[in-house]
């Protein structure tokens, strides 16, 4: 009986301590945020490592998406009689789910291993102690710009990943049945609102605020050596993907009511 | 427990609390690091059980010690890296142990802090580095920050290195880059985590002689955490060993070697 508690217990209040670690570690982050000076130059630095880096990975996972959607749509359309739909499914599968969720779990990937390991490494090897040794906030340096550029920079990854969704979705379908491009685009967004463009694609910068999140703590409260950075770097992506997914899930709902 | 300077600590700490001493520049004349009945332990394991310390400006303090005796915890507790259980910690009068993370912060710009390995940020030139400090903390223009970390670097014998990456230097020329960033902000407090670990003699012998001349330039008050012995005797004013949890005999070299205390004389033994 007691193994069987304690086999229940020991998980439950793991679960609980990291929860509240992060709790005062989100806390840490607010209070340094308000607090000169900025690091504006830092943030640029963030910015173009997790912006202009991820993009070609996002563009290619963002054309991928287009083909697979225009071939899979095209057959399924077809069995009912729905070609003319095709420019319509396509757009609004992109904009409306996949794009976002895609891109969440490509930068989850790519920016949240980067950031556990990166941080992982500096905290066995006393970098952030040296920071903060000499009178620097960690939390504001190396936590508030990072999780700052990656809000700002999912909802743009995402338009890049919705383009080239699109325009790849478009060549698929123009080589089976020629259309032009302004063509596909008219019917696709056809009866759209702005809202439907709008809440999905800045939905990500939820996400961003995850991984950014998920990624700098770990990192920060890694311990040992080399085999707690792999741990931090492998746990950031698990736990990222994770909540990405588990964000998308509650967010669709509330744009759902939000934007009918 | 042997206290040869126990008379010191009392001074110290009436000083602390009412500063009549003056030094021969008319300001007064503070210890620049007091600890009092500092308790800090991890779990169930006690690392400190309520010791005493002090270092004056201009004085040099070796903290010798085995391996987990808390040498490294000292100085973290002393910049405010850590916090202890319990105790009194004054940096040059001022009690830090209830600050917060402001003024802290002013105060951690008044001491430099050499890390075991170093600790240089491995994204950073060996200039960036120095830069750090400068950037964020004083007023400087760029021409001025350059002077000074030209200057910085020639005092490390680094002066050629500017561009290098950290991954790109040794041991050594890591630890000389670490001290001139700790000398970046003219600190009034060295604090030096095993200086020389993981050297050759004939590099450990050049960071000591490099510690020493730097002692000379800035008048600075060190603590020095070693497992070297020779380091501790060239380098250091004072000794101060740990042994279980407390500070078990303080005084010079030569009072180290004549004291008949079982553990010290197997230390100095297994050491030499």
């Amino acid at each position: 009986m007691s193994y069987a508690l304690t086999s229940v217990w020991s998980p439950l209040n793991g679960f609980l301590e990291w929860f509240g670690d992060l709790g005062l570690f989100a806390w840490q982050v607010m209070r340094a945020a308000v607090r000169r000076p900025f690091e504006g130059r830092e943030l640029m630095r963030q910015l173009d490592e997790m912006g202009s880096k991820s993009l070609p990975l996002v563009a290619m996972a963002g054309a991928a998406m287009g083909v697979v959607l225009a071939l899979e749509s095209r057959s399924s359309l077809a069995h009912f009689g729905a070609k003319s739909m095709l420019p319509a499914a396509v757009v609004y599968s992109i904009i409306h789910e996949t794009g976002p969720v895609v891109v969440g779990l490509v930068v989850s990937g790519r920016v949240g291993a980067g950031i556990g390991a990166e941080l992982g490494s500096m905290k066995v090897t006393e970098q952030i102690d040296a920071i903060e040794a000499s009178g620097v906030n960690p939390y504001k340096f190396l936590a508030f710009t990072r999780i700052v550029a990656c809000i700002l920079v999912l909802p743009l990854l995402t338009l890049a990943a919705d383009f080239c969704g699109l325009l790849f979705g478009w060549i698929t379908d123009t080589l089976v049945d020629p259309v032009s491009f302004h063509r596909f685009i008219n019917q696709g967004f056809a009866g759209a609102s702005f809202g439907d463009f709008l809440a999905p694609t800045f939905r990500t910068a939820v996400f961003g605020l995850i991984i950014g999140v998920i990624g700098c703590f770990q990192g920060m409260r890694t311990k040992g050596g080399t085999a707690g950075v792999g741990l931090s770097a492998t746990s950031s992506v698990v736990l990222s993907s994770l909540f990405v997914i588990l964000a998308d899930v509650i967010l669709v709902k509330l744009i759902l009511v939000f934007f009918p | 427990m042997i206290h040869s300077d126990q008379e010191v600590l009392l001074a110290v700490d009436e000083s602390a609390a009412a500063p009549a001493i003056e030094s021969s520049t008319g300001k007064p004349d503070l210890p620049a690091v007091v600890l009092r009945g500092l308790h800090k332990s991890f779990g169930s394991q006690i690392v400190f059980d309520g010791i005493d310390l002090s270092v004056g400006t201009g004085e040099t303090l070796a903290v010798l010690g085995r391996s987990g005796a808390g040498k490294s915890v000292l100085l973290k507790l002393i910049i405010g890296l850590q916090e202890p259980d319990s105790g009194s910690i004054r940096i040059h009068g001022q009690e830090i142990t209830s600050l917060d993370l402001d003024a802290m912060n002013e105060i951690r710009k008044k001491m430099g802090f050499l890390f075991q390995h170093a600790a240089l940020y491995d994204s950073l030139t060996v200039e960036q580095n120095i830069a750090f400090p400068l950037k964020r903390h004083t007023r400087m223009t760029e021409s001025q920050q350059s002077h000074r970390i030209q200057e910085l670097l020639a005092g490390v014998g680094m002066e050629g290195d500017l561009k290098k990456m950290p991954s790109d230097l040794s041991g050594g020329m890591q630890k000389r880059v670490g001290l001139a960033r700790a000398l970046a902000l003219e600190p009034g407090i060295l604090l030096l985590d095993e200086p020389t670990a993981g050297l050759d003699p004939i590099t450990s012998g050049e960071i000591n002689e490099l510690i020493l001349k730097l002692q000379e330039e800035h008048d600075m008050a060190s603590i020095v955490v070693t497992h070297d012995l020779h380091s501790a005797k060239t380098i250091a004013d004072r000794i101060a060993l740990l042994h279980e949890g407390n500070v078990l005999i303080e005084g010079s070299f030569a009072e180290l070697e004549k004291s008949d205390d079982e553990f010290v004389s197997e230390f100095l033994k297994r050491d030499s």
